[in-house]
């Protein structure tokens, strides 16, 4: 047993710790995307900003899209809640609020992250210092999940922080994926053009996945492998498959502890069953663009089931 | 006058029981203590045990600074402080509920009605009730000052909720962690219990109607309350549930949670919110940080409150000058811990005094607390002093006045080694079926030179405390 809010501030603390890392991914992708001259770079910072899910936000204070100002609102702006500091400050926040249900270890490596990031984003980073940030950002989110894995007990509370890790990384991942779906959609010759090959890569690399890849597929860039990969692989972390296989683990795990099941296990079952049934020729087959939103859409609603059934809506 | 220091006596000498610590002291190298106070700087930062300091925009959160260099008690000398905080809080709590009852001691004209009547401490809503075990302050913090080797006196009694106690406990972690030699070689004895003495303490005065083992949950204002560390901290470390208004409602006549596993009842609640904000239904309408009705559930003998509500008038300022008075007319017995000589502003000829040596006294407002609004004549300038007589000339029953106290010191570390500075101690002790008191206590002490502000608001630091097994 555990409060609601101590549910939803555990659920939300790891899903700002994973939004973190995934702006830094974005931006990571959006800097190497900017350095291939080919590609039209405004553009490329514009599907960034829709892609992080924060473009209307952006274009209300801004009408131009370039490094600075993009990488400048997704790792500083308060304005801007999904933005690196603002993500870091709230999870630190519900982490204080949450702290009776941490580990010592588990709240000192939120608490020095955010003590760290504070003073690293106190000021404009100038772009030649981006990717040491961005490699820092990271650095400290992987340090908490380290703390997180190796100290803190099996139980609900474990439970709550990783479906919020994984409602977050889904939505991430099928909003990458649905942002530049188009580039992805058989062309008439079947062999891409360097730009493609870049846009390919640049998928990859903002779900740090371009060396991976290719231990698992052909060392060429194909995009209905790209696809497959980031949707049905079931061992890829950040594929579809295998956040809902652990959404719907770790939702059977709160069943089984408190004997209980709600809609959202249903629900997330489902989903998982449309991920393990289909094979990518379908999904392309029935509409790649049509399947991923409808993925967003229910990852929404699994989010506020979820809520409901454990009192902390 | 010197003041009277702890470690070393006037002739030079070291007092006996800072004996080891002294030749451990001498032995040490310089460069290894500053490292080891950075240290100890580092933990407290990593830890998050921060407080907020209300009006502060900069700092929202800060570190209260903390000395290396521990404060020590001999077991006798502590023996004597307990007796007398003992007798203390029996008879704040004998007192808390005669007025709240037959108020035999105005009746005994031993203290003036008037200072109920218009005192927002005193609530009307708790008049006739008795609270579960007829214990009304379960925790208190009895602020004590030391002016000479035999002479310590009671500044005041925190009996609403006082803070700190988290201070003491974490103290003694990290000076454990920093000094485990010194544990040693010098016997101790430890606070490292008060929590799970806490968690006994609440469950031995559940409500009557609670059945097997109540379940207690701390209330805290939320992540923005200036104690919020030690809320969360006291929780944890009882394991029990830490709740904020908004967790919190009534449902068949009982205060319940809400859990992932739908509502829990909640049998006893130590509150960290202020009587004022407990029930937006009886008290401040606004509040949002208190249970809308609770006060009714409390009534009816469904949930035990600690500490109760209505217990401030306990240690109104305005009462503290009666407080021998108080002790000796519950337990029979003189006082064993004084009182501060209190000039009562109220009373015109107290006053004229009060005007006329303000250079030295300190003169704080009777509602006050940490250091707030209060004057300090010695330290302060003519202009200070002439802009507070006209405060105090406006609304002179708001004040009293204290003669200026040299409290002790003890020495702190600084960059140029050893000095000695001001020190108090807040003892805590918790009432339910018995009372428990943690030897030693929050030692507070002012880092700057000279100053008798202690208080962390004001620039005050804290240190361990030792009472020694002797």
């Amino acid at each position: 047993m555990l409060l609601g809010r101590t549910a939803n501030g555990l659920y939300w603390m790891f899903r700002y710790i994973e939004r973190a890392e995934n702006m830094a991914r974005l931006i990571d992708a959006g800097l190497r995307m900017a350095l291939t001259k080919t590609s039209d770079a405004p553009e490329e910072w514009s599907s960034v900003l829709m892609s992080a899910g924060v473009k209307i936000g952006y274009d209300n204070k801004y009408n131009e899209y370039n490094a600075s100002l993009v990488s400048d609102f997704l790792l500083r702006d308060l304005d801007n809640p999904s933005s690196v500091m603002s993500c870091i400050e709230t999870a630190r926040s519900n982490a204080r609020m949450v702290r009776t249900a941490l580990t010592r270890e588990a709240w000192e490596s939120v608490n020095e992250t955010w003590m760290i990031l504070k003073s690293t984003l106190a000021q404009a980073i100038p772009e030649t210092d981006l990717p040491r940030v961005l490699d820092q950002i990271k650095r400290e989110t992987a340090i908490i999940r380290g703390a997180f894995h190796g100290t803190m007990l099996r139980n609900e509370i474990f439970n709550f922080a990783r479906i919020g890790t994984f409602i977050e990384r889904a939505d991430n991942t099928a909003r990458i994926l649905d942002v530049k779906y188009y580039v992805l959609l058989p062309s008439i010759s079947y062999v891409g053009t360097t730009l493609d090959n870049f846009q390919w890569e640049s998928i990859l690399r903002s779900v740090s996945a371009h060396r991976s890849y290719r231990w698992v597929y052909d060392v060429e860039y194909n995009p209905v492998n790209i696809a497959d990969y980031l949707i049905l692989n079931s061992r890829m972390p950040r594929s579809l498959n295998f956040c809902y296989s652990n959404i719907v683990d770790n939702l059977k795990y709160l069943a089984n502890d408190y004997g209980k099941r709600h809609e959202c296990h249903d629900m997330s079952e489902s989903i998982m069953t449309r991920l393990e049934d289909n094979d990518i020729r379908t999904i392309f087959d029935n509409g790649l663009h049509e399947f991923l939103s409808d993925l967003i859409y229910q990852t929404n609603s699994l989010s506020s089931k979820i809520a409901e059934a454990y009192n902390f809506d | 006058m010197k003041p009277f220091d702890e470690m070393i006596e006037s002739g030079g000498q070291v007092r006996p029981p800072y004996g080891q610590l002294k030749c451990w002291l001498d032995t040490q190298n310089p460069e290894r203590l500053a490292q080891k106070a950075l240290d100890a700087e580092n933990v407290f930062r990593k830890t998050g045990i921060t407080f907020a300091v209300y009006g502060d925009e900069e700092a929202a959160e800060r570190l209260i600074p903390f000395d290396i260099i521990p404060r020590i008690i001999t077991g006798n000398e502590w023996r004597r402080l307990s007796q007398g905080i003992e007798q203390r809080v029996m008879a704040l709590n004998a007192f808390l509920d005669d007025i709240y009852h037959r108020q035999e001691i105005i009746r005994a004209g031993r203290i003036p009605r008037e200072l109920f009547t218009h005192n927002d401490a005193y609530l009307p809503e708790m008049v006739g009730f008795r609270p579960p075990g007829n214990v009304y302050t379960h925790i208190i913090g009895v602020d004590i000052v030391r002016t000479e080797e035999n002479q310590f006196y009671v500044l005041e009694d925190n009996a609403r909720t006082p803070s700190g106690v988290s201070y003491m406990l974490e103290n003694r972690e990290t000076m454990m962690q920093l000094f485990p030699e010194l544990f040693q070689q010098i016997k101790v004895r430890p606070v490292e219990t008060y929590p799970k003495l806490l968690r006994q303490s609440l469950a031995a005065v559940a409500p009557p109607g609670c059945k097997g083992t109540p379940t207690i949950a701390v209330l805290t204002p939320g992540i923005y309350n200036s104690a919020y560390f030690e809320h969360a901290f006291l929780a944890d470390q009882m394991g029990v549930e830490l709740v904020e208004g908004s967790d919190l409602k009534i449902e068949n006549g009982k205060v319940v949670m809400r859990t992932t596993e739908g509502n829990r009842a909640i049998d006893v609640l130590y509150r960290r919110v202020d009587d004022s904000f407990l029930d937006p239904l009886t008290f401040r309408r606004d509040s949002a940080l208190g249970v809308a009705g609770i006060m009714d559930v409390y009534r009816s003998g469904n949930i035990t409150i600690a500490n109760a509500p209505g217990t401030g008038i306990a240690d109104d300022k305005a009462l503290y000058s009666y407080m021998p008075e108080i002790v000796e007319f519950y337990t029979g017995r003189k006082a064993i811990l004084e009182n501060v000589p209190t000039h009562r502003c109220s009373e015109p000829d107290t006053l004229k005094y009060v005007l006329e040596n303000l250079a030295d006294l300190v003169v704080k407002e009777v509602h006050g607390s940490g250091g707030y609004g209060m004057l300090v004549g010695p330290a302060a300038s003519k202009k200070e002093c002439e802009a507070f007589a006209l405060k105090l000339r406006a609304n002179p029953k708001n004040y009293i006045a204290q003669p200026t106290l040299a409290l002790s010191t003890t020495p702190i570390m600084t960059e140029k080694g050893l000095a000695p500075r001001h020190v108090d101690l807040r003892p805590f002790v918790l009432v339910s079926d018995r009372i428990r008191i943690t030897p030693g206590g929050l030692t507070r002490v002012a880092l700057k030179e000279g100053s008798l502000v202690v208080n962390s608001s004001q620039g005050g630091g804290t240190k361990d405390t030792w009472v020694l097994d002797d």
